[in-house]
């Protein structure tokens, strides 16, 4: 064994942990598609999904091998390499953003100096999942959507990135393992409840997420952007949509509540443990709230959430300034 | 390091080629895209992460997205394609593209023929480091840029809101506290509303 060198093992490791948080993200979207309908029925006093398998749970698969055979369609009005590139990117963006997540003091996949702007990226790249699969799909609803779903997210990535930049402020760091280091004592939510409150906010509407689904209402434009997709394409997307879910969920834990810090249990328990309550939360608020209108959504985000956020960042600053050991 | 850097460069010239032969509008936005993505691992490779995040963040996810949207409601179809086709002429493109080549030409010899020291070292200039040059030596530009781009806000946001002030929309909005919504609602409703009309005129 001359070849397996420390190295090697390291090399090893890394990639198969990689390999395992990928799989589990990916796993993770799936039995949300099934967990969310569980709960949407306890929480809306309806049955949900409960007749394949004990308690509905072989659902997940019965939906698997009912989009893998479906017809994958392609409709002739449309523009085959935009039509077949953006479930791709609304999978892939999301996903390579775990790659940034420390789930354990030893897990996680990359340790980047850029962290945070690394998610910011992936973010902004994945609106052109939503504007070329709605383009072209040569369809005036999908059209419509994706245009929603672009503005949406435009201006909810304004004050996404400012909501986190008090957290990196008081961390002094973008590196997510240091914002998480930072949080030994006292977790960022409450020193950044407004940052947290906005960037919940900013997280619901990227992800496209009732009640900030404008994009794809179904009873104004028959489903947005994805109408004319059907099979694992438009499974992607709709993966993709829980994927986004579970990582704005372990966002979220990572940058305000402490990531893996907790007592008694294991650091990989309280991660896990915080990141479902979060996706919970996200289920219960789809099904609480009703759908605002979309100027509203638009106006709630320029004229409350961005002066929120700014406000919150001169102040965070102001105070950083004044209590700094080194005094400006 | 310098395998990255010359693979993702040669990604970024192509790429930008494909932009200028393109004939699809959105076709030749998605090369820019990728060229855009290109020079950003140019930046990574270089060790400047952070220059290299901005791109991202920036140009391809903030600046080309307002592109995108723009050409794709312009619902541009064969005849958008026939006209760049009939602009893209060998007598249009030769003459600029032999000059360019002298000087692409100059530029290659210069390189090649001094020594500029260049090399791709694994330095890391972290986000810390950029903030404490944009701040410390740069702080005049970075203040005059900051006044520039707010002159630029109070601009746009004043052309957007003018039409708002004209009575046929005074007396519309009845209830006096949606005012504040409704007006900017009109605005941003009725380029919206133009856009999707022109379309529909179109097909």
């Amino acid at each position: 064994m001359s070849w397996w060198t420390p190295q090697v093992e390291a090399i090893a490791f890394a990639l198969f942990q990689a390999l395992v948080i990928l799989i589990a993200a990916v796993g993770a979207g799936a039995l949300l598609t099934m967990v969310e309908r569980r709960l949407l029925g306890l929480w809306q006093d309806r049955h949900g999904p409960n007749r394949v398998g004990p308690f509905g749970v072989l659902q997940i698969l019965a939906d698997m091998l009912k989009i893998l055979f479906k017809e994958d369609w392609i409709p002739p009005f449309a523009d085959r390499t935009f039509f077949v590139l953006a479930p791709a990117i609304a999978m892939a963006s999301l996903l390579l953003s775990f790659m940034i997540i420390p789930i354990t003091p030893s897990w996680g996949v990359a340790d980047l100096h850029i962290g945070l702007l690394f998610f910011f990226a992936m973010a902004g790249i994945n609106v052109y999942a939503v504007l070329f699969g709605g383009w072209s799909s040569g369809n005036k609803y999908a059209l419509l959507g994706a245009m929603r779903a672009s503005a949406q997210t435009l201006s909810y990535e304004v004050f996404m990135g400012l909501s986190l930049m008090g957290v990196v402020a008081m961390a002094g760091s973008f590196n997510m393992r240091e914002i998480v280091a930072a949080q030994e004592t006292i977790w960022f939510i409450v020193p950044q409840f407004f940052g947290f409150c906005t960037f919940l906010v900013a997280g619901i509407a990227v992800t496209h997420r009732h009640p900030f689904d404008q994009p794809e209402a179904e009873q104004e434009l028959a489903d947005g952007y994805h109408v004319e997709y059907s099979g694992m394409k438009w499974g992607m997307f709709f993966i993709g949509e829980y994927v986004g879910i579970v990582l704005v969920s372990a966002l979220i834990v990572t940058l305000f509540l402490g990531g893996w810090h907790g007592p008694w249990l294991p650091p990989i328990v309280w991660f896990l443990l915080k990141t479902a309550i979060f996706v919970g939360f996200f289920v219960l608020l789809r099904a609480a709230l009703p759908r605002p209108r979309y100027d509203a959504v638009m106006s709630f985000g320029w004229k409350i959430c961005l002066p929120l956020t700014l406000i919150n960042l001169l102040v965070t600053g102001a105070l950083i300034l004044i209590f700094s050991p080194a005094g400006g | 390091m310098e395998i990255a850097f010359y693979l993702s460069a040669v990604v970024a010239v192509l790429a930008t080629l494909g932009v200028v032969t393109g004939r699809h509008p959105v076709h030749a936005l998605l090369y820019l895209i990728v060229s855009l993505i290109a020079v950003a691992m140019v930046f990574f490779a270089l060790g400047a992460p952070f220059a290299g995040a901005l791109e991202i963040i920036v140009y391809a996810g903030a600046i080309m997205v307002l592109f995108v949207f723009v050409v794709m409601m312009l619902n541009l179809g064969e005849a958008a394609a026939q006209q760049e086709r009939a602009w893209l002429r060998l007598s249009t493109w030769l003459g600029p593209a032999i000059l360019s080549g002298v000087l692409l030409l100059v530029l290659l010899v210069t390189l090649i023929g001094t020594d500029v020291g260049g090399r791709i070292e694994g330095e890391t200039l972290t986000a810390k480091a950029v903030g404490t040059l944009l701040f410390g030596p740069y702080l005049i530009v970075v203040e005059l840029a900051a006044m520039l781009l707010l002159a630029a806000l109070v601009a746009a946001s004043h052309l957007g809101r003018s039409e708002a002030h004209d009575e046929s929309h005074a007396v519309r909005q009845v209830p006096s506290k949606r005012t504040a919504d409704g007006r900017g609602r009109a605005a941003s409703e009725r380029s919206l509303g133009d856009d999707t009309s022109s379309e529909e005129n179109s097909r």
